[in-house]
């Protein structure tokens, strides 16, 4: 296997407040392959943004990285510092956020800020990074785009605007590009033109994706393989084919039956995962997803470990273990 | 834009009249008229008629309002009833003074308010940041008296550094010696200024970075250095310039005390003397141009708003 573009190896991000440490994430490991397109999913909190934030160190507030590697391109970045770092960002690895609405800055002109990014890491005059800004404005469909250059964010609409975020985020060419929840605030028919932008920009300029989102219909149109995060821990891992239509874990499979379904001749109610999701502060021990779980046992108390389906497929859950298995058959039969 | 300030000054026209009438009034209440600067002890209750007579302030109250009137919007300010030299002329004598005071306080306001305020949001709750909190409320707490008080204490009397009144040493006529003079005039006028400048640069440059854009902006590989004054100035500044027309009132009600302590030969200082002596046409003229200077400078903040904000641009 070749050496993969991204590693990270036991990664437990923690913030401080006044009542001590918060584990946000508790241990996550995956790698990223060239080329790829990796999904990560997750609930609210499930620490899926925390996550992305941690390869680029932009924590926000009190938070840091207490353990773990984050291996890109054979160099650690947690070892990096904040001026290797500004190198690295938005040239290297670019982001994509949430809300195209705020994601600008509103008293600065869309292509102004698109050139920017290119005459920090390109050293380019302001009139060639212009000439690249419009060029890249050109590729993201944005029409006219020598006038749309001297428009302010508020005379774009929400697609527009991610489209120009896109521009910004691709205008270095970066090797890996993180899209936390891209979609999501747009309305239906614009998500699916602004996910055919990303996959058909990702060939175009050769770069790996992570996609954050909580929408499986996006995972399965767009990635590979998908990461199921669940209160900092990575409950399931596999590939698409794997997570729509092998689940391991109890998490995934209520995530899957909560999902209206298209092409069925009955009517079915939809199957809610009961229950919120956990207070990260109050985490100690074991399976995060035991207090949801509809079988939770005893020994969920204890953190599982993972099983393997197969060497990319994953999962951590006691239901797994070989012990258990034969004790639910015999109990349940 | 052009509509937007043409509106502006056609509200400001039954502002202005609204302003004349309610000080036209007031200035009647209070108790004691002119005469009084003319009354001997010779006099007798007749003379003294005459005298008032002869000033007009027998006729009834809207009667001299609208004489007052008809001559001001002909452009003829009247006669100071004390010293009986034109009323225009005698401010015209006093602007340029009072102006320079308020412009050199904006100026020196804004500067100091901006880059304390700056500065403190980007080192939030530490030392900088108390230091200039706990000073900010102490300008702001402070009345502008005592502080001049303390000043001339300090810098004139003490130090020996600074002249503690006046605009120009007699017979000395360079710059150098009239912003000597200003110095001191000018700190007391803009403290509270630079004070509440410093507040609201701060909360709005903190709030500020709070926003998207902030991340998208690092993470885009810009420094703490370009945030800040680059893509956060530029928005934590908006909210500052409707302060500006706000802090106006301040600036102007700040000049007649700040005039008066230091002997600035402005406008506050010829208001103070007026009022005392109920220089009735000198009252007026003086509410008038103050008036005036503050519809001014807040027309003046919105339009900077405006070309400021590209978002307002379209609105007006």
């Amino acid at each position: 296997m070749k050496e993969p573009l991204l590693n990270i190896k036991d990664l437990k991000v923690s913030f401080f407040n006044n009542s001590g440490e918060v584990k946000v994430i508790r241990g996550v490991s995956f790698d990223l392959q060239k080329g790829e397109v990796l999904g990560v999913v997750g609930e609210s909190g499930s620490g899926k943004s925390v996550t992305s934030m941690s390869i680029i160190k932009l924590l926000k507030g009190t938070g840091q990285i207490t353990n773990g590697e984050i291996i890109y391109k054979g160099e650690d970045i947690v070892k990096k510092s904040e001026k290797e770092m500004m190198k690295i960002r938005g040239n290297d690895i670019a982001m994509i956020f949430q809300d195209p609405m705020t994601s600008l800055n509103p008293v600065f002109t869309v292509g102004s800020q698109i050139s920017d990014v290119i005459r920090r890491h390109q050293g380019l005059s302001k009139a060639k990074s212009r000439e690249k800004a419009i060029e890249m404005l050109k590729m993201v469909g944005i029409p006219s785009p020598e006038e749309r250059y001297s428009n302010y964010p508020h005379e774009f609409s929400g697609g527009m605007r991610q489209r120009a975020i896109i521009a910004m985020a691709l205008s270095c060419e970066p090797d890996l590009l993180i899209a936390d929840e891209p979609t999501t605030a747009l309305d239906v028919t614009i998500q699916a033109q602004i996910l055919q932008l990303l996959m058909e920009l990702k060939e175009k300029i050769d770069t790996s994706i992570i996609l954050i989102t909580h929408d499986l219909g996006v995972v399965a149109n767009t990635c590979s393989r998908v990461i199921v995060m669940y209160g900092g821990l990575i409950m399931e891992e596999g590939t698409v084919d794997d997570i729509f239509y092998n689940p391991m874990h109890p998490y995934t499979r209520g995530l899957l039956q909560s999902l209206p379904k298209k092409n069925t001749e009955e009517r079915q109610r939809l199957i809610p995962i009961k229950g919120n999701p956990p207070d990260l502060a109050k985490i100690v021990s074991g399976c995060p997803f035991k207090e949801r779980c509809p079988h939770a046992m005893d020994i969920c108390n204890k953190e599982p470990e993972y099983y393997y389906d197969g060497e990319n497929h994953r999962a951590m859950c006691w239901l797994l273990d070989n012990s258990i298995k034969k004790g639910d058959e015999s109990n349940g039969k | 834009m052009v509509r937007m300030i043409v509106k502006r000054v056609v509200q400001a026209i039954p502002m202005l009249f609204a302003i004349s009438i309610v000080s036209f009034l007031l200035i009647q209440l209070a108790p004691g008229d002119p005469v009084q600067a003319y009354i001997t002890p010779e006099m007798g209750p007749a003379e003294i008629e005459t005298i008032r007579e002869n000033m007009g302030l027998n006729s009834p109250l809207h009667i001299q309002y609208i004489r007052w009137l008809k001559s001001t919007l002909q452009g003829d300010l009247g006669y100071s009833l004390v010293n009986h030299r034109p009323v225009g002329v005698q401010i015209a004598e006093r602007l340029p003074a009072t102006l320079g005071l308020m412009g050199a306080s904006l100026i020196t306001s804004m500067i100091i308010g901006i880059i304390i305020g700056l500065v403190s949001a980007a080192n939030q709750n530490k030392a900088f940041d108390n230091i200039a909190t706990f000073i900010s409320y102490l300008g702001i707490s402070i009345p502008s008296f005592w502080f001049a008080m303390m000043l001339v204490y300090v810098l004139s009397l003490k130090l020996k550094l600074l002249p503690s009144i006046g605009m120009r040493t007699i017979g000395v006529h360079t710059t150098w010696d009239l912003i000597k003079h200003g110095i001191m005039p000018t700190i007391v006028l803009s403290l509270q200024s630079i004070a509440t400048i410093a507040r609201y640069i701060r909360s709005s440059t903190i709030s500020q970075l709070k926003e998207d854009y902030v991340v998208v902006e690092y993470a885009s590989g810009a420094s703490k250095r370009e945030v800040l004054y680059k893509y956060v100035l530029k928005n934590a500044i908006l909210p500052v310039i409707t302060i500006l027309g706000m802090s106006l009132p301040n600036l102007v009600s700040g000049a007649f005390i700040t005039e008066s302590i230091f002997g600035w030969p402005g406008m506050g200082q010829l208001g103070i003397t007026s009022i005392f002596s109920y220089d009735y046409p000198l009252i007026m003229a003086i509410t008038m141009f103050s008036s005036l200077i503050l519809i001014i400078g807040n027309l003046l903040s919105d339009i900077l708003y405006g070309i400021a904000d590209p978002r307002i641009k379209e609105l007006s």
